[in-house]
């Protein structure tokens, strides 16, 4: 029954978000730190993961190759795919849920025990759209970091592969380009906006709704994490039935 | 004016406010006291419009709240500022960012313009060089005062707090009293004050509301607060050794 009633509350507040908007010239200034705090401030990170993780599934991709039938550029092709279609689409957001989701969780929390999201609505500021909006039209960009994890990805595998000896770069290249479905992209990018609403959404309902203190709002992150990974692998599921099924 | 009319507010099974009616005038610092759990806070959040009551009604100037539409009670929040017990200044802006913050949301005033006033009413609050500060960086005593700042700065009609002087030492919370009773009276504001510090109701308790277990058990003012027979106010306000001997000395005093 709480379950339902989460949901519901839910989509109240996606609704409440877009209602009585916010100055544009204030807005505009929140948009632009929340592009800075939520996009700008992840790239790092991704970047990191992305080269190493393509490396790694190259590598592991050569080394389970033991049939000489089997070509040489299918590492390349491999590795493509994996990152493409599932790495960095899905597993860079459930990596952005620990660390964007935590981020936005802790600090509308922090907002709402120290009694600041309280004050908004006193000055009759509606406080969702001030705190959430923001951070949907700035994760609206989030499909060119994960352009980046892919492209990184796919660089990290080559590297690997090439200078670890385990293919030619003639090979990888080559896997890289065979069969190249142009759809898979829009798939991968479509996977990525849907992605972006909830990772912007679900970590700001367990802030801006928490009780409690401290304690309370390290909780709410960590419940946050937990539901915007799971809403993400269930939606990737369905996601995955209807464009490619 | 604020008027109350026999306000009821419950939360499940138990019933908080149970039929409030009083009215607060403008330029008087009006106090709620009482102990805790007694209402004050629910009855306080009820006139700042985040808590909807049950029952009853609460007029702004003759118009009842729950009458308004969406943007009049939008209009007419922008008219209302609140001290929070705790500040609750935004930690991302700085001290004038945040005395700001109300005029960059409701005027057209341009930076200059937002910048002169927000000097003014923090000269007022008599923080004249604390802009750049962060409110991590700011005393207790500070912090509430730039609070003060930031609800006065557009001008309220209403101007409502809830215990500023929690957490503040004996003189700072007098300094804290007086600034609110002077800023009351020279912007002739409806001053709301959730209390239950002793000092400020003899200081600046020109109305006072007692509730007891979520009903108006007493109501008058710090000079009637010395006469009063009404035992639940005596325990509540006398409970220390000190105010009963100037209770004691009082009433030797009249005699």
């Amino acid at each position: 029954m709480k379950y339902l009633q989460n949901i519901g509350a839910y989509f109240i507040m996606i609704k409440d978000m877009f209602r009585r908007p916010t100055k544009w010239s204030v807005m505009k200034t929140l948009i632009l730190k929340d592009i800075d705090d939520l996009i700008l401030g992840s790239l790092g990170i991704v970047a990191f993961i992305s080269f190493f993780v393509g490396g790694v599934v190259a590598i592991q991709t050569s080394l389970n190759i033991s049939n000489p039938l089997i070509p040489k550029n299918l590492i390349g092709f491999a590795t493509r795919q994996s990152v493409i279609l599932e790495f960095a689409p899905t597993f860079v957001s459930i990596i952005m849920a620990g660390k964007v989701g935590s981020f936005i969780t802790s600090s509308i929390g922090t907002m709402r025990v120290t009694e600041q999201i309280d004050a908004l609505e006193v000055m009759g500021i509606n406080a969702l759209n001030y705190l959430v909006f923001p951070k949907f039209i700035a994760l609206l960009f989030y499909p060119f970091v994960i352009a980046i994890a892919m492209f990184l990805g796919v660089f990290g595998g080559y590297i690997a592969c090439v200078y670890g000896g385990y293919s030619s770069s003639a090979d990888f290249i080559d896997g890289v380009q065979l069969d190249f479905i142009e759809f898979h992209i829009v798939y991968a990018f479509l996977k990525t906006l849907v992605f972006a609403f909830v990772l912007a959404t679900i970590p700001s309902f367990h802030g801006f709704f928490m009780k409690g203190g401290a304690l309370e709002v390290g909780k709410a992150s960590t419940t946050a994490f937990v539901w915007t990974s799971v809403v993400i692998i269930i939606l990737n599921y369905f996601l995955t039935s209807l464009l490619l099924g | 004016m604020i008027e109350v009319n026999n306000l009821h507010k419950s939360f499940g099974d138990i019933h908080v406010l149970k039929g409030i009616t009083t009215s607060f005038l403008p330029g008087q610092t009006n106090l709620i006291i009482g102990q805790s759990g007694s209402g004050k806070t629910v009855f306080l959040k009820c006139l700042l419009g985040l808590i909807e009551p049950e029952e009853g009604t609460i007029s702004f100037n003759d118009a009842i709240y729950s009458e308004l539409s969406v943007n009049e009670k939008r209009d007419l929040r922008s008219k209302m500022g609140m001290v929070f017990q705790g500040s609750a200044l935004f930690d991302s802006m700085n001290i004038q960012e945040n005395v700001m913050f109300p005029l960059r949301m409701f005027t057209k005033m341009t930076l200059s313009e937002m910048q002169d006033r927000s000097n003014e009413v923090l000269k007022r609050v008599n923080l004249p060089d604390a802009h750049k500060k962060k409110p991590s960086e700011a005393s207790g005593g500070m912090q509430k005062r730039v609070a003060i700042a930031r609800a006065i700065v557009n001008n309220p009609k209403y101007l409502f707090c809830d215990e500023p002087n929690s957490g503040l030492d004996p003189r700072t919370a007098i300094v804290i009293d007086n600034l609110i009773r002077e800023i009351t009276d020279e912007y002739n504001i409806t001053t709301v004050i959730n209390s239950h510090d002793m000092n400020s109701v003899m200081e600046i308790g020109e109305k006072i509301v007692f509730l007891k277990d979520g009903v108006k058990e007493w109501e008058g003012s710090k000079k009637t607060i010395f006469k009063t027979d009404n035992q639940a106010v005596t325990n509540f306000v006398y409970s220390s050794e000190l105010f009963k001997k100037v209770r004691q000395m009082y009433i030797e005093e009249r005699n």
